[in-house]
């Protein structure tokens, strides 16, 4: 609850300087909000592509959210995505299978492609200490390089260098009922995976024994190993999982949302999943809402970019400014306190107040 | 061989200066006890500051040189202003220090992107000309070593030279140097001998944004003369560098190099018959396999500073 409350404070001080950045550039901040609405929730097709933005942002969100509560920050989301989108790209345009089963395929060949990539720095970490900051970044960085001459040199799109052949409609998440239903919409069926990603994920932390000892590592690794938990499995388990997500969420992104992959870029997505995970507090269906949110910042920024002067790089100032708040949510808290301690002393004047410290 | 080397040495040179300036800059604020993982925003926002106050200021004054000195200065300032931020957070408010920078790291790309689309309508600010490499007198005479060094330098390369001496100096020999470090090992054994371990881990904060915002403004002025909203991730390889240094001036000055150097190898490989036969994702991905082993061979013997990342509470022993 207090999360929820801290979360929700933070966008509205997001929204606050993102509205007072547009009247800095001499723009009306109530009509560029009104836009930016319209242009992410206006019609049918509108909230589909919402919803497909927010796909792969739920995928990212859950994979650095749940290393995270063992202990672990997974920045490498980004290259698990690369790795995972291109070895379903490389599934959908090398095998010759009936849709269902390459589908099928395909996601399993990108949560294999993303956990084998996050597997690196868990064992590092667990083995060598190595931190997975610097580890991850590493791995993005090879991700990027691999995708840059893999590409060309073995899926060169007909047209451009710098992208893999496009796949057939068939050979994409892509399904007809669901563009059909929101009138056009690239929404696909990434969004299901997603939901199923979801339930399972909170699942597996709040109810299995597994989720348990991950927990137990991410509050103290010590105790935990006192307790007589294999750490260092855990660890590896983690990463393994983490990475299999950001793995399906570049399979969604690169054969749902888009239809090719293109070289030379790291997904942004792998960085917002910090933001989602932070956002939604690191619970799967807070990150579920916190994805949507983000959905609906970025789909909609270019409709206020085309009716109003404001640049769509407000989606990702908005952004990261709600997560520095979230981040320095101490602050937060304490004007919380702070509030809550004067309206116990109005209620009761005569009754000890007990302010909480921080430590 | 030799001729390749000497080829490749300038360029080699120009990579590694804004590497070494950013990822020194996070060895103070390390050393301080606060990882800065923001360094790839800072290195943004002084590219963008640097190239927005030399696109402005080349109308205004005549001396094109002064100019872009004024430029580096600008980008000193904004870096050192952002990382308040950082500071901030991570200080006076007990946040995570790794959000706090991912935070900064979005918020400097967003914004910088933001404005510079505002003010040009395209998200790119170029700059007329930036600085012109010119051989030392004398020193460029001398026998290898004078076409390794001394031919076709900036005149930034030996202003960043001389800040890692200076800052060698001060970590080392110096009252100050001695306080940074000690809040970095042992911050309630500084607290105790009377350092005002806040203070002290502001200051090493604000020189790593003076640091990085300077490297961020001279990818710039040498090597690109566009701000185009990124420096592709040269924050987050100077940050690697820091670790593969130990926290050493001299060792982040020789891990610098040595992703100066093969980064220059990966882009020339194609046009030089002898390393055209490797391939070039090899190259490429070289030097970050080679940290991620250095990692491994360090991680028994790690020289990180023992409190960096915690955050500050007196009450701990």
């Amino acid at each position: 609850m207090r999360n929820t409350i801290v979360s929700l404070i933070s966008i509205i001080l997001g929204l606050v300087a993102g509205g007072i950045l547009m009247l800095f550039i001499g723009s009306n901040p109530i009509e560029g909000y009104s836009y930016l609405l319209q242009g992410a929730l206006k019609n049918l097709e509108r909230i589909g592509n919402t919803l497909a933005t927010a796909t792969p942002l739920v995928f990212t969100g859950l994979s650095v959210a749940f290393a995270f509560r063992t202990g672990l920050f997974n920045i490498g989301a980004s290259g698990q995505m690369l790795v995972g989108g291109l070895a379903a790209t490389a599934v959908a345009l090398t095998f010759d299978l009936s849709r269902p089963i390459l589908l099928l395929v395909m996601v399993l060949a990108g949560l294999v492609a993303g956990a084998l990539w996050a597997f690196i720095p868990g064992l590092l970490k667990a083995k060598f200490n190595v931190h997975e900051v610097v580890s991850t970044i590493m791995m993005n960085w090879i991700a990027y390089w691999t995708i840059y001459y893999i590409v060309p040199g073995y899926f060169k799109g007909e047209f451009l260098e710098t992208e893999s052949k496009k796949l057939a409609e068939t050979d994409t998440l892509r399904a007809p009922f669901l563009t059909e239903m929101f009138d056009g919409s690239y929404i696909n069926l990434g969004l299901f995976l997603a939901v199923i990603a979801v339930i399972i994920i909170a699942f597996i932390i709040d109810k299995t024994t597994l989720g348990f000892e991950l927990k137990a590592v991410g509050f103290n690794r010590f105790a935990a190993e006192y307790a007589g938990m294999k750490v260092n499995r855990n660890i590896i388990l983690s990463m393994l999982i983490s990475g299999a997500l950001a793995g399906v969420g570049g399979v969604a992104l690169y054969t749902g949302n888009a239809s090719s992959i293109q070289i030379g870029i790291l997904p942004a997505q792998g960085y917002d999943g910090i933001a989602v995970a932070l956002l939604g507090a690191n619970h799967p269906v807070g990150v579920f809402f916190a994805a949507v949110l983000f959905g609906i910042l970025y789909s909609g920024t270019g409709f206020m970019n085309a009716m109003t002067e404001i640049p769509p790089e407000l989606a990702n100032t908005i952004i990261a400014i709600i997560i520095y708040f979230a981040a320095t949510s101490v602050m937060i808290e304490r004007l919380l306190n702070k509030f809550k301690a004067r309206k116990s002393n109005k209620e009761d004047k005569s009754g000890p107040v007990v302010e909480k410290g921080d430590s | 061989m030799w001729s390749i080397i000497e080829q490749i040495f300038p360029y080699a040179i120009i990579f590694t200066i804004p590497l070494l300036i950013t990822a020194l800059g996070g060895l103070f604020s390390e050393r301080s006890g606060i990882v800065n993982i923001a360094l790839e925003g800072l290195m943004v926002i002084g590219a963008f500051s640097g190239a927005l106050s030399i696109h402005y200021m080349s109308g205004v004054l005549d001396n094109h040189t002064l100019v872009l000195w004024l430029g580096l200065l600008a980008a000193v300032l904004a870096g050192m202003l952002f990382s308040i931020l950082h500071a901030f957070a991570s200080i006076n408010l007990n946040a995570n220090q790794i959000i706090s920078g991912t935070a900064i790291n979005l918020i400097a790309t967003a914004l910088t992107v933001f404005l510079a689309r505002n003010i040009t309508g395209s998200g790119n600010i170029r700059i007329s000309s930036g600085f012109s490499p010119s051989n030392v007198p004398f020193l460029s005479d001398i026998p290898v070593i004078g076409d390794l060094f001394f031919t076709k330098t900036y005149p930034t390369t030996w202003f960043v030279l001389a800040i890692l001496f200076v800052s060698s100096f001060i970590l080392y020999k110096t009252r100050f140097g001695l306080r940074l470090r000690s809040c970095g090992e042992y911050p309630q054994a500084a607290e105790a001998a009377g350092i005002n371990v806040r203070r002290v881990r502001y200051s090493g904060v604000l020189i790593s944004g003076a640091f990085a915002g300077l490297g961020g403004a001279l990818i710039i002025v040498t090597q690109s003369g566009e701000f185009t909203g990124t420096v592709a991730g040269l924050g987050f390889l100077a940050l690697a560098s820091l670790i593969f240094g130990q926290w050493k001036p001299l060792g982040v000055l020789a891990a610098t190099f040595f992703f100066g150097f093969a980064s220059t190898i990966a882009n020339v490989s194609q046009v030089i018959p002898e390393l055209a036969v490797i391939p070039p994702i090899l190259l490429k991905i070289f030097p970050y396999v080679v940290t991620l082993i250095a990692l491994v061979i360090f991680s028994k013997s790690s020289q990180a500073p023992k409190a960096v990342g915690e955050t500050f509470d007196s009450g701990k022993r």
